[in-house]
């Protein structure tokens, strides 16, 4: 059979690499909504959906592209959409649906600054939170960030893998930089792409329990129409899906929620150490700022500063272990970010004594090398 | 001691309910349970397997819908269930996707994604359980509360002027829309057959008593309602939207106003945008 993926190099920007990954994950349906800077993504995968066997369809509004994802998810296909920041904001509800309800898909946010329209055509890092806690309730979500058109692709292949292991929404925190920025972008054979899909259950249709976890913390996924008669409902509800208004269920179901997530870190979080065995002070980042904390090392090393890159390509759920570990030997962290101190506040938490620093950015440039190599000398002073 | 329930006759819509769930949450001389009824009765008598169907609830009394149905069914977001409908449509467009849930959910906060998907022609059926109000939350004002009716918050009468839902269905494109009553079972039964059995985006109407949230501040007791149902109503098939306005001094119009031919949405995509050789019915083995 032909293969769909572009195997090859090309010099194609983030938005068409996540759109070329989608292709690769085996995506089938996208709901979108036009919106900068992300809407290259829609309109790239509006082109190379019909030619997968898949559906693109421009929804009236974010909050019914989410919705249709969902929808699309629970026939047995992999699902996407891709939005910024106005548009992320209306999406959280239905985020919060497909976390309760185990639904997984992809969700990429090409941010830009806000708050609200803010500068459109301009990058930011600055819903990284949002990502972790828009939508309401507790809950465990996965967020991935690219630092490059190269990793808007492969990350978007983790994005639905880690979604379809893990019956997950996840998110690819990506930005105006990277998603319009142009790079050689190598797409691998189809054969070397690693790509996972959801178990679909077995046995007693009678007795399917869509909700009991299995060895990893998750239940097989039926699809509609396999017989299994589903119930799928955003109330708290028990192993059968039913809804039960009892704290009892919500402690177990939260469990089973939060476990699926906290009890496989190691599978989930995904870092890049970069000079770091004898670093006197780490420069956390993460997406294109992860590039000017890159050239920060190296000039700082230049000057003599020990200075060691920790790059989170998996933002949430955080690597707090590793940051624990690095504040028993480091003098400190400076995380940089285009927002005014979010995954700072997040080292902070777990880097104990150890100080650390922000290199912000309140929106719309990135950040130069010189801000964090000025903080830098400031606090080994 | 055996249970008396087991040897009695099943229920002929046993099989389409998830009996474990009942009784259900449906307050007495509610009209939801009715329109369910004639909903599962429609499922039944068009002898397409269960598996075929999926049905869709937002959030509300009728949205506890799709919790009582024992097929593949979904209880969303408030407002959301006709994008999640058109998310499975369009991603299987061979299964029959049923939206029921009420006239909060689909008409007011879910307005937009009701006259989009009347726009496209997407082939779903929506079942509006309109009972004025917004029973669950205890009896505010709705975008459908009569002029000048009582609410726990318009406890003055209603300042506002409701929509007219067939004619905002059909002004938005639907190509099938009816409005009967819960009292008038049997036309409500043939409505929701006739709309499995077509193609295309299908909007019926019903209007449905809510005594306890509705009805006690407007003086109106559950038999008067059905009264005022089977009294101060009007079967004028084709009648035309504008006339439709709900207003039982007039007399309320019900029956079918619009049944037309229009290419859906899946149809158009078909033609336009699937490639022959893959169609999606394929996708349901893997």
């Amino acid at each position: 059979m032909k293969s769909h993926v572009l195997t090859g190099e090309h010099f194609i920007n983030g938005d068409e690499a996540c759109a070329e990954g989608a292709i690769a994950a085996g995506c089938k349906f996208f709901g979108g909504y036009p919106i900068t800077p992300a809407t290259e993504v829609a309109e790239q995968i509006s082109i190379r959906l019909p030619q997968v066997g898949g559906t693109f369809i421009q929804m009236e509004d974010e909050i019914a592209a989410m919705t249709s994802i969902l929808g699309a998810a629970w026939t047995g296909v992999k699902s996407m959409t891709a939005t910024s920041g106005p548009g992320f904001s209306l999406m959280m509800e239905t985020v919060g649906l497909a976390v309760v309800t185990e639904t997984p898909c992809v969700v990429v946010n090409v941010q830009r600054a806000g708050p609200s329209t803010g500068l459109p055509t301009q990058g930011a890092q600055a819903d990284m939170m949002q990502a972790r806690w828009g939508s309401h309730g507790d809950y465990e979500i996965i967020a991935l960030a690219p630092s490059s058109p190269q990793e808007m692709f492969d990350l978007t292949i983790t994005a639905f893998n880690l979604s379809e292991t893990y019956r997950t929404p996840v998110f690819i925190m990506s930005d105006e930089i990277v998603g319009h920025m142009s790079e050689k972008v190598i797409i691998p054979e189809a054969r070397k792409i690693k790509t996972v899909s959801r178990p679909r259950p077995t046995g007693r249709k009678d007795r399917f329990l869509p909700y009991k976890p299995g060895p990893n913390g998750v239940a097989p996924m039926p699809a509609i129409g396999d017989g299994y008669n589903v119930h799928v409902t955003g109330l708290t509800h028990d192993e059968k899906g039913y809804p039960v208004m009892s704290v009892e269920t919500q402690k177990e179901m939260m469990a089973r929620l939060l476990g699926k997530i906290r009890n496989n870190l190691d599978d989930i979080i995904l870092t890049e150490e970069h000079r770091l065995e004898d670093a006197d002070i780490v420069v956390v980042s993460y997406g294109v700022s992860a590039r000017t904390a890159y050239t920060a090392v190296e000039e700082a090393r230049q000057m003599g500063i020990k200075m060691g890159l920790l790059r989170l390509i998996t933002v949430w759920p955080f690597p707090e272990e590793k940051i624990r570990s690095l504040a028993k030997r480091v003098k400190g962290f400076i995380t940089v970010e285009i927002n005014m101190g979010q995954i700072c506040r997040e080292v902070q938490r777990f880097a104990g004594l150890t100080p650390t620093y922000l290199a912000g950015h309140p929106g719309g440039a990135i950040i130069p090398p010189e801000d964090v190599l000025k903080i830098a000398k400031e606090a080994l002073a | 001691m055996k249970n008396s329930s087991t040897t009695a006759t099943p229920h002929p819509l046993e099989d389409l309910v998830r009996m474990d769930r009942i009784p259900h949450i449906w307050c007495s001389g509610c009209g939801t349970g009715s329109v369910f009824t004639s909903c599962l009765t429609a499922i039944k008598q068009s002898g397409i397997p269960y598996n075929q169907f999926a049905m869709v609830s937002g959030i509300g009394c009728s949205g506890r819908g799709a919790g009582y149905i024992n097929i593949d069914s979904f209880h969303t977001t408030h407002g959301r269930a006709i994008p999640f409908a058109t998310g499975i449509k369009m991603a299987r467009p061979d299964l029959k996707v049923i939206v029921f849930s009420g006239d909060g959910d689909l008409c007011a906060i879910g307005g937009n994604h009701l006259i989009h998907a009347a726009r496209r022609n997407m082939d779903i059926i929506v079942i509006c359980v309109n009972n004025l109000t917004y029973g669950m939350t205890g009896g505010q004002v709705a975008a459908t509360t009569p002029f000048k009716a009582k609410s726990s918050t318009t406890t003055l009468g209603n300042p506002d002027t409701p929509f007219n839902l067939p004619l905002l269905a059909y002004a938005a494109g639907a190509t099938y829309v009816a409005r009967w009553t819960m009292l008038h079972a049997r036309d409500l039964t043939d409505a929701v057959q006739t709309a499995i059995a077509r193609k295309g985006f299908s909007f019926i109407e019903v209007l449905s008593p809510c005594p306890v949230n509705f009805g006690r501040r407007n003086r109106e007791k559950s038999l008067d309602t059905l009264r005022k149902y089977h009294e101060n109503t009007i079967v004028k098939n084709g009648a035309h939207p504008s006339e439709l306005d709900v207003d039982f001094n007039k007399g309320v119009i019900l029956g079918t106003f619009v049944n037309v031919d229009r290419p859906t949405c899946d149809e158009v995509y078909r033609k336009m945008y699937w490639p022959a050789e893959e169609p999606k019915e394929q996708r349901k083995t893997g």
